[in-house]
């Protein structure tokens, strides 16, 4: 067991390297490009602001060096000279995210106003949390009941239905959804708000029921969207191990249907459900950049989706490492789980 | 697991009624996708972002055929093209007159109307134009002098009834109306009863004479568009543009991303997970490692910093979806040529000092092929559906636009706050129903391979 711990944990931890060296190579360029641009305007605005120095030049090409002297200098200063591809930066920047210094960010700010990339991955996280964890317990235990219920009637109408259900709900993009539902239940018939953001100040008493009241229709549609494939999910399981013989055992004892299916069956479904419940729960966090963009929800897939679109690289950087981290601790406690439960996986037979 | 030959599965397969339904859809889409590639060339296509190419459509219509099931008929877009033409002559002065029938039977105003022209001539003759309604009132529209020229010329021109000295003519005339005019645009007028401000049924007359001194006044182009609320089958956009065109060549598009990149990482992913299982201890443990690797970066991310990064070309999206496409069909085929490889005619092969190559390909391969039909169809939905996320958040390809991006200009322009369910609606049932027929074809494959799974 301990072996097989550490080589997980060793596999992660390269696995998060790699990730973050991708993300760099495919953003660096650009960032340095950025980051040069930025020097250049400083040194001239500061050069604007103060007439003086301009003055004291006596020919154009002179005043033009000092600029150029100027700007090459503080480029060397944040070592911008070496390519973003050298060892060293790499290395030193690799170095900064690992202690989750992910730097400031270029355009984006926290609602506080604070454009420490840390400070606004942080604010974001908890709300997405409210809402996709919710969503992801709502669905696992919808699911579960349905299909352990319809593994019970094989062949029954509740069965056909929850499976056709599941593939048709599985086949419908989430976002599209989220905009019918916006269309309908927004505009068409006034019950809930199209944006998801409250429009009240956080510190107001009644914050909490107007951001609940936000919540329903992305919490609605996300269910609707993902209960069925659960309970598609379960009831395969559920299937595949009624037909084991330890059941067919407990039926020729005489042991009841209903209790065969809610003790026995379940328990012994439970290693896989368990695990992706496991996966499902942890990789909410990291919530769903479409479906954020959809409802206008202030968590991280919205975030990620406005630093992409102007190019905020520290903020882009810093959530790719937050939701690889999540999505890795996932996987890792998946495995473990599975593990746990069928010992057969752990000796690697 | 058991092994079942390929008539087998085509038997089980016409019994099965998912499967059949699944083909169905399937084969509705191909036709419609040849219709789309045989009758709207591409290079018309390719000007869907070009606002430009569809000026003369009307901007926001509701699709024509709701008008059936509507009490109050929406006016219909119309283009006029071919008007009589009468030429006369008196005393030196040419006049050519181009008279546009229109029956008008709606129970609302049309948006707007146009008057395009290109004509040829030298000097600078007078166009006019006016409207008989049906009530026999004759209202003068506008009286121009097109720009003065020394020699011929081509002048083109478009007249747009919200030209000021349309609404000042119209004012002029007012005491022909019983109603006082306010804030009513020129339409409004033209079109409306006299008593009250309601549209007027019935046979229109547009005429434009068209003055000059000199015999060679000619007007090559001729064009009358009445804007109205309602075009084709499937509506227009903000930007005019005719739906049914986006969403007739979304089909062939998404046909494609879907099937190439499905086929694709299962090809890869079969052959990677087979050689790996096969070949066994270190060379298996590396593979696998750097397919966790794979399967560890979160794909959405990484595709739109790819798309955003490299290039947002729908040739290259294909090639990104599929890096992360076959990491799970590895997985599985893994494990499953694990198991073939304990049989018995595996070892007799070995024995015979047959090739690593010839083995996976000729006697395990070929085991898995129910399988790999069956992730093809299964894995071909979420191919689409991600380039449709993508392409929902702006990320796609301008040169090839598919229902993702129809629908993202839906999102930018608000067409859920304004109620235009014909813009949001079809392209999503579109990608669900392209889906669907997949997840059919799949499901019933499935069903086959793992019997298990019928009772």
């Amino acid at each position: 067991m301990k072996k097989y711990i550490a080589t997980r944990i060793t596999t992660m931890l390269g696995v998060l390297m790699i990730t973050l060296l991708i993300t760099i190579a495919l953003v660096g360029s650009n960032m340095d490009v950025i980051l040069k641009q930025g020097i250049i305007f400083q040194v001239r605005s500061e050069i604007t602001e103060n007439p003086a120095i301009a003055q004291s030049f006596s020919s154009v090409d002179e005043f033009d060096e000092f600029i150029q002297n100027q700007i090459d200098q503080r480029i060397q200063v944040l070592g911008l000279d070496e390519p973003w591809y050298s060892p060293q930066r790499i290395g030193v920047t690799m170095y900064k995210i690992m202690l989750l210094d992910f730097g400031n960010a270029t355009f984006l700010t926290s609602d506080k106003g604070s454009s420490d990339v840390k400070d606004i991955l942080f604010e974001k996280l908890p709300r997405t949390v409210l809402l996709f964890t919710t969503a992801t317990i709502i669905t696992s235990i919808i699911g579960i009941f349905l299909g352990a219920f319809s593994s019970n009637k094989i062949g029954s109408k509740i069965d056909r239905i929850t499976s056709s259900f599941a593939i048709i709900s599985s086949s419908f993009p989430v976002w599209w959804i989220g905009m019918l539902m916006i269309f309908l239940f927004s505009f068409t018939w006034q019950i809930f708000p199209a944006r998801a953001t409250p429009d009240i100040p956080s510190s107001d008493p009644v914050y909490l029921v107007s951001l609940l009241y936000h919540m329903a229709l992305p919490l609605i549609t996300i269910v609707i969207i993902g209960f069925g494939s659960w309970a598609y999910l379960v009831r395969n399981f559920m299937v595949g191990i009624m037909q084991e013989d330890f059941i067919t055992a407990k039926k020729t004892i005489g042991v009841k249907q209903k209790k065969i299916i809610y003790t026995h069956a379940l328990k012994n479904a439970a290693p896989p459900i368990v695990t992706i419940l496991a996966l499902s729960l942890s990789g909410s966090l990291g919530g769903a950049i479409i479906t954020e963009a959809v409802f206008d929800w202030p968590g991280m897939g919205r975030l990620y989706f406005e630093a992409i679109t102007v190019m905020d690289l520290p903020v882009i950087i810093g959530a790719t490492y937050l939701l690889t981290v999540f999505f890795l601790i996932s996987i890792f406690i998946a495995d473990l789980l599975y593990g746990y439960f069928d010992p057969r996986v752990r000796t690697g037979q | 697991m058991s092994s079942i030959t390929p008539h087998e599965i085509k038997q089980e397969f016409i019994k099965s009624r998912m499967g059949i339904v699944g083909i169905t859809i399937l084969s509705i889409l191909v036709i419609t996708s040849v219709i789309a590639i045989i009758s709207i060339p591409i290079e018309t296509f390719q000007e869907w972002n070009n606002p430009g190419n569809w000026i003369s459509n009307p901007k926001v219509a509701i699709p024509v055929w709701v008008n059936m099931f509507m009490v109050e008929k929406i006016p219909e877009h119309k283009i006029l093209e071919n008007p009589n033409i009468e030429k006369t002559s008196v005393d030196g002065i040419n006049l050519t007159s181009h008279h546009f029938g229109l029956n008008f039977n709606y129970d609302d105003f049309p948006n707007d109307f146009i008057y395009e022209f290109s004509s040829e001539y030298s000097g600078s003759p007078l166009l006019q134009m006016s409207v008989i309604r049906p009530d026999g009132i004759k209202l003068d529209l506008i009286i121009t002098s097109l720009p003065y020229s020394d020699g011929k010329t081509v002048h083109s021109e478009r007249i747009f009834s919200t030209d000021d000295s349309i609404k000042k003519n119209l004012f002029l005339q007012s005491e022909k109306f019983k109603f006082v005019f306010e804030r009513q645009s020129a339409e409004d007028i033209v079109f409306s009863k006299i008593d009250t401000n309601k549209p007027l049924k019935g046979n229109y007359i547009f005429t434009i004479d068209m003055y000059g001194v000199n015999s060679d006044t000619e007007i090559h182009e001729t064009k009358l568009i009445i804007g109205g609320k309602a075009f084709g089958i499937m509506g227009t956009d903000e930007l005019r543009r005719d739906l049914a065109i986006g969403l007739l060549w979304g089909t062939p598009l998404a046909l494609f991303i879907g099937l190439v990149v499905s086929i694709a990482s299962v090809v890869t992913g079969l052959l990677y997970g087979v050689y790996a299982g096969y070949k066994g201890k270190k060379t298996d443990e590396t593979m696998m490692r750097f397919n966790d690797v794979i399967y560890a970066l979160p794909a959405l991310p990484f595709l739109i910093i790819l798309s955003v990064t490299i290039s947002n070309s729908i040739f290259v999206m294909v090639g990104f979806l599929m890096i992360f496409g076959w990491v799970g069909i590895a997985k599985v085929s893994r494990s499953m040529s694990l198991q073939i490889k304990t049989r018995g005619y595996i070892d007799a092969a070995i024995m015979m000092g047959q090739k690593d190559s010839k083995i996976v390909l000729k006697h395990i391969i070929p085991q898995l092929l129910p399988y790999a039909f069956a992730s093809i169809a299964i894995s071909v939905p979420a191919a689409i559906t991600t380039e449709a996320g993508l392409s929902f958040l702006g990320l796609g390809d301008p040169l090839f636009p598919t229902w993702g991006q129809i629908l993202h200009d839906a999102n930018t322009f608000g067409a859920a706050a304004r109620g235009m369910w014909w813009w949001i609606m079809p392209p999503g049932i579109m990608i669900a129903i392209t889906g669907l027929s997949f997840v059919f074809i799949g499901n019933a494959l499935d069903a086959i391979i793992n019997p298990k799974l019928k009772r």
